[in-house]
Order: structure tokens, then sequence, then C-alpha cells
């Protein structure tokens, strides 16, 4: 349930395609060719319907035991058969807001470097490794998760933060390795490819004219950037989005590193839970009705999740320029 | 959560669509319990070089296992819990269970310039996962090993994350032996753990185990001795400390064979004998005593018939424990009770 929005819908390719000669031919292969392609437009529709649809069903038994009290409660207890999200809704936002927050400087910075300082050549090189980054399975991240990255949090990190910075609520408690900051910092490393690869394409579509125009009223170096950044704002905002819509439904390597507790803990210290891993946890062995119910329900309030983050970035980017709308649909 | 989704989907429809190809006598389907997969899968193999019979088995969780049976598209399903009656009543029709193989559960551990080997007590074990046991040089860990010197270390409880058989094992077992956890927490394939951090499969909490100094977790018998992780002696109900192995799992199994004839459902954690391992549980495939086709309904009892005798052979060296021959004769007059349209099946026997 990785967010998509459709911001490839108006690439440089399908104008070219546009402008091509079209070869001539009888009408009612036109008229097949639109019905085709119309019902698959209409089947790709027809299976998120579906999705919500049977999603919902499967919830009934849980939103009506429950109601809106599922939202508010803490209390995840099988034996009992009482079930309430707020652990997992605080653990899918907490660990996705803090991947976006550790992504987005690196990731911007990376692809204004990219972009707009280093040579073509290597920005072509070094672009092109980064999306293979982006296609390294999550299970992967996972394992590097706990093998890697837990050992050096909880030997080095995690006991400076605790001793520094041990004021803060945040970074309180027994230094694990495994939790809520070793999440956060794999989903970085796995949403940052997506927002380099995609910030990159929107600076480089920007209109060289603008950086000239910049440097021609005597701008330094950084501040043409900042005019290029200015002009892809909703660009890039695009990109964290769909950066964050990854964050939020990666389910394997949160699964591995989070430490999966339904307690909710203001440290970054402590283990957490998020919303795909309770499901992928737990869905396999629920034998009873209720239970599959809840777990069921905790997929919608993910899919209404996903949706809320998607109508926004949407409404962000949209409300963000009409004039630069262009430059947002580049990527 | 799609992908998943969407795999289990598929899994249905090939499910659904192995039911509704012709029945034939020569061709059984199952679905449930993943701990038990390793060995169902070689026993499948083994019976249909044997027999020419070919059972085809979705390992996609006792949950599933059930859920299946109760829609009737399996001939059987397998799960590492024991229904409950509640459960037993949803049913459309009388289910009955047949234990199959046992499995243990050993408390793996980690401590650092510990040499010696940990001995644990049901107290210790219900203290440490309630949270109330937090340091290894508690005085109460230090009574149950005389001689030797703790670390200060702070105790880290590692749980499995993912619903799972061996977590009922583990949980059934605490339930037995302290009131409190029965009361706070109770027994189940998934509970709210007041203490710890949670792994996912044996693989996750033995990975958590390995690296994180002062954890402890549980995992199946076969993953630790497969792996060599260091495990606890634990003290069982004669006060005995007790090293889990296939033989004191047999063992447990035999001692509750008194219970098992009353009700094959009874749990056998915590048993009496002094040779046998506390924490472990039986894995179960749930047939309804009354089936519908009687060619396949012999075939499915004929293949339990051989499961439950020549199949035991094959359990330990895949690191199951086998069944008493007590558990065996219980078997056997359920095989008795099976019937296809009313009339017994296994009456030429």
């Amino acid at each position: 349930m990785s967010g998509s929005i459709t911001v490839a819908a108006s690439s440089p390719e399908a104008a070219r395609s546009l402008g091509r000669p079209r070869p001539r031919s009888a009408p009612w292969a036109d008229l097949a060719c639109h019905g085709l392609l119309a019902s698959l437009a209409a089947l790709v529709l027809a299976v998120a319907i579906l999705i919500l649809f049977e999603t919902a069903r499967g919830a009934a038994p849980s939103i009506s035991a429950f109601g809106f009290h599922f939202l508010g409660s803490t209390e995840w207890d099988p034996v009992a058969d009482r079930y309430g999200a707020l652990p997992y809704l605080y653990g899918t936002i907490v660990s996705s807001a803090l991947a976006l927050t550790l992504a987005l400087p690196l990731g911007i910075g990376t692809a204004v470097f990219l972009a707009e300082l280093a040579p073509p050549r290597l920005g072509e090189a070094v672009a092109f490794l980064v999306e293979l980054l982006a296609a390294i399975p999550s299970i992967v991240y996972g394992i590097w998760g706990v093998f890697v990255l837990a050992p050096w949090l909880r030997s080095a990190l995690e006991p400076w933060l605790v001793a520094h910075l041990g004021f803060l609520p945040l970074f309180r408690g027994f230094p694990f390795g495994i939790g809520m900051l070793n999440a956060g910092i794999v989903l970085a490393v796995m949403v940052s490819p997506t927002i380099i690869s995609l910030s990159r394409q929107i600076l480089l579509a920007l209109p060289g004219s603008l950086r000239e125009a910049a440097l021609a009223m005597g701008a330094t170096r950084a501040e043409a950037i900042g005019v290029m950044l200015d002009a892809a704002r909703p660009g890039l905002l695009g990109a964290s989005i769909l950066g964050l819509g990854r964050a939020l439904g990666e389910t394997m390597a949160v699964t591995l590193v989070i430490g999966n507790t339904n307690r909710i803990s203001a440290s970054l210290l402590a283990p957490g839970a998020t919303m795909a891993s309770v499901i992928a946890n737990e869905f396999t062995e629920a034998t009873g009705k209720l239970y599959l119910s809840a777990l069921t329900e905790i997929a919608l309030v993910l899919f209404a999740l996903t949706v809320i983050v998607n109508a926004l970035a949407r409404l962000l980017v949209r409300g963000a320029t009409g004039a630069r709308r262009d430059i947002a649909g580049a990527a | 959560m799609n992908t998943r989704l969407i795999r289990r989907m598929i899994g249905a429809a090939a499910l659904v669509a192995l039911a509704a190809a012709p029945a034939s006598a020569q061709n059984l389907t199952g679905a449930g319990a993943t701990f038990p997969y390793p060995l169902y899968s070689k026993w499948f193999d083994v019976y249909h070089e044997k027999t020419g019979i070919q059972i085809n088995y979705q390992s996609i969780g006792s949950g599933g296992g059930i859920q299946q049976v109760k829609a009737g598209t399996v001939d059987f399903g397998a799960s590492d819990a024991a229904l409950s009656n509640d459960r037993l009543k949803e049913m459309p029709r009388r289910v009955l269970h047949f234990p199959t193989v046992a499995g243990a559960v050993a408390m793996a551990y980690n401590l650092q310039g510990f040499t010696g080997t940990l001995k644990l007590t049901p107290d210790l074990i219900s203290g440490i996962y309630m949270g109330t046991i937090t340091v290894w040089n508690d005085p109460k860990i230090a009574a149950a090993n005389p001689g030797v010197t703790m670390p200060p270390a702070p105790i880290l409880p590692i749980h499995r994350s993912d619903g799972s058989g061996t977590t009922n094992i583990f949980t059934t077992y605490l339930s037995l032996v302290s009131s409190k956890w029965k009361e706070l927490v109770g027994a189940n394939t998934a509970v709210s753990w007041p203490a710890g951090i949670g792994g996912k499969g044996n693989e996750g909490v033995a990975g958590l185990v390995r690296q994180s100094p002062g954890a402890i977790g549980y995992v199946e018998l076969a993953y630790a001795k497969q792996n060599q992780l260091p495990v606890a002696l634990v003290q069982n109900k004669a006060g005995k400390f007790v090293e889990p192995s296939l033989a004191s799992t047999t063992a447990a199994v035999a001692a509750a064979a008194d219970a098992l004839t009353k009700d094959v459902r009874a749990p056998i954690a915590n048993a009496a004998a002094p040779e046998a391992y506390p924490i472990c549980g039986l894995t179960y495939l749930l047939v309804y005593q009354d089936q519908k086709d009687p060619a396949r309904a012999r075939a499915l009892a004929n293949f339990i018939d051989w499961a439950i005798h020549d199949g035991q052979a094959l359990a330990e060296s895949l690191d199951y424990a086998r069944l008493p021959e007590s558990v065996v004769k219980v078997n056997e007059a359920s095989l008795k009770k099976l019937t296809a349209g009313g009339k017994p099946l296994m009456a030429a026997k």
C-alpha cells in the first residue's frame, strides 16, 4: 500500500509521442483500441474498489464491536479478544515522520549536488547507483538493520544520545539497538533513493534560464540554487510525500527492527510497532473471528491513512502553484 | 501489506481450485500450521512414493488451516493449538483432533562471560517475562544457580512478534505454572506481552538473543539444536532441572497419556514425570468425524494411520519428538470413530 501519486502522468515522452504523426488505420481499430485501454483502466479502478469493499466487509465485526474506541484504545489482547489500534497508528506515524526528517535533508541535498554542482557524467553515474538502491528488497534492509545497524546503535549512538541528550524524553531508556530509532533510520535509507531520484529529475527539468537569470542578476551560486529550489518546491513536496507513502506502508524491514511491542513510549529508543508490522506478524496465526476482523480493520485504517496522505499531497502540490504545475508534473 | 493480501488470495484461490478438482482418491488436500511443515512435506513425499497418493498441503498458518476446515475446502486442517470448546461449536460438524508429533520450546540466552549452564525455575521464567525480575544478579536467579556468579546486567526478554504455535506452547506453560500469568496475560498464539521486545520467527528471536548481551528468548527446540544456541535447563514439576531434548519431550507426552485418553486436547506442559521437559505441546491434524466421500475418507484415514505408526520413525531425524505408544493408541481409537455418510471406515482393521 505504498503511496502512489501519479506524477509521471505528463512525462516528456508522453508529450513527444502525442506530436508524432499517427499511422493510418481503420476506424474500428481505433475503437477497439480505445475500448481495450478503457477497460484496462476500469479494471485497475475495480480492483481498488474491490479491495476497499472486501477490507471494509472483513472489518465490519470489529467496527461494530469497538466503534471509534478502536482508534483510541491501547489495548491489544488476543486472549481477552479486546483490540485497539492506537499504538500501531502512533508507531506508523512516528516511524514515518522520523524517516522523513532524516531522509529529506539527505535526499534534497544529494539531489541538488547531483543536478546543479556535480559534473554531468558523475551525476548520471551516482543517480544510476542511487536508483539501484531502490531495487533492493526490503527484507535485505531489515536484515541490515538487525545485524549491522542495531549493534552500532546499541554500543555507540544510543549510549551517546542517552549521555548527552538524555534530558529530553526522546532519548531516555535502555539502549536496545532495536526500536523506533532503528526503524526510522532503516526507513530513511529506504525512502532516500525515491526522494533523491525524483528531486534530481525535477531540478533537471527546470528551465536553465532560471539559473542564468539569477546569476545574471548578480546572485551567488548558493542564491541561484535557492531560486531553483523555490521554483521546484511543489515537485519536491510531491517527491517527499511519495517517500512518506513508502515509509507508511513498509512492512518487512520495519517488522524486523522495530521491536514489536504495543506500548506507546515517548522515547525513540523504546520498541514499538506499526500497522503494517502487526498485520504481517499476526495475520497467519490469528484464529478468532474478532481477532482476524480487528487486523482487517487495521488494514482499513492504514488504507485510509494512505488515502489521506496522498490527497493531502495532491492538494499541497496543486495549491503551491498553478503556473508551475508543469514543473511538478515533469517528475 | 498489499502483496501479502494478494498472496493469500492467490493461495485461497489455489485451494478452492484444488478442492473443486474432480474428487479423486489419489489426491488429498490439507492446510494449516507451519511448525510441522518440514516433517509433513517429508511424510507426503514418502507416502506418495509408497502408495501413489498425492497430498497437497498449504502451510498458511494454523488460523488459515482452521478457516479452511470450517469452509470445507480441505480434507484436513493442521493446527499447533487444539480448538477450544467455543471454536469447536462454531464448526459445522464434529471435528476430531489427531496429535501427530510433539514440539518443545527451549530457553536460549546470551550471557557474556558465563560458562556454566543456566538453570531456570518456573517462577523465574514467568518473573522475567512479567518484567518483575529485571537483572541477572537477582537473588532469585542466584538461588537457582548456586556456586556461579551472575553478571549485574539487565535482562532483555525476547518473545515472538508473529502469532505462532511456539508462543502458544510457551504461554500455555506459563499459565499452568503461574496463576498471576494466567490471570493477567493468558495463553494464545499471540498475547499482550507485559515486557520485552518481539522478534519475527524463530530466526528473529534467535538473532536478537545472539546479538543482545543479557537477552533471553524462547525458540523451537529444533531451531535451537540446529543452530547450537546455549539453552537453559528448566525445573519440572518433579523438581528436577531437565535439558530440552526429543527424549525428554516424548517423556512429557507419555506422562500426559491418561489426560490425553480422556481428552486429546489436554495440555501436556508441566508434566509430573521426573525426566519430562516441562515446556512442550502437541501439533494436531483436524478432521471431520463424518466424511462425505467414502473413497477420499478412506485414503485420508489410511494416511493418518500410516503417519502415527510408520511415519513416526521419520520424526526424530527432523528434530520432532515422536508420540509415545500410549498416545498412538489414543489416535487409533479416534481413527475408529471416523465415518463416511454415517458408516464406519476402519471396521475392517
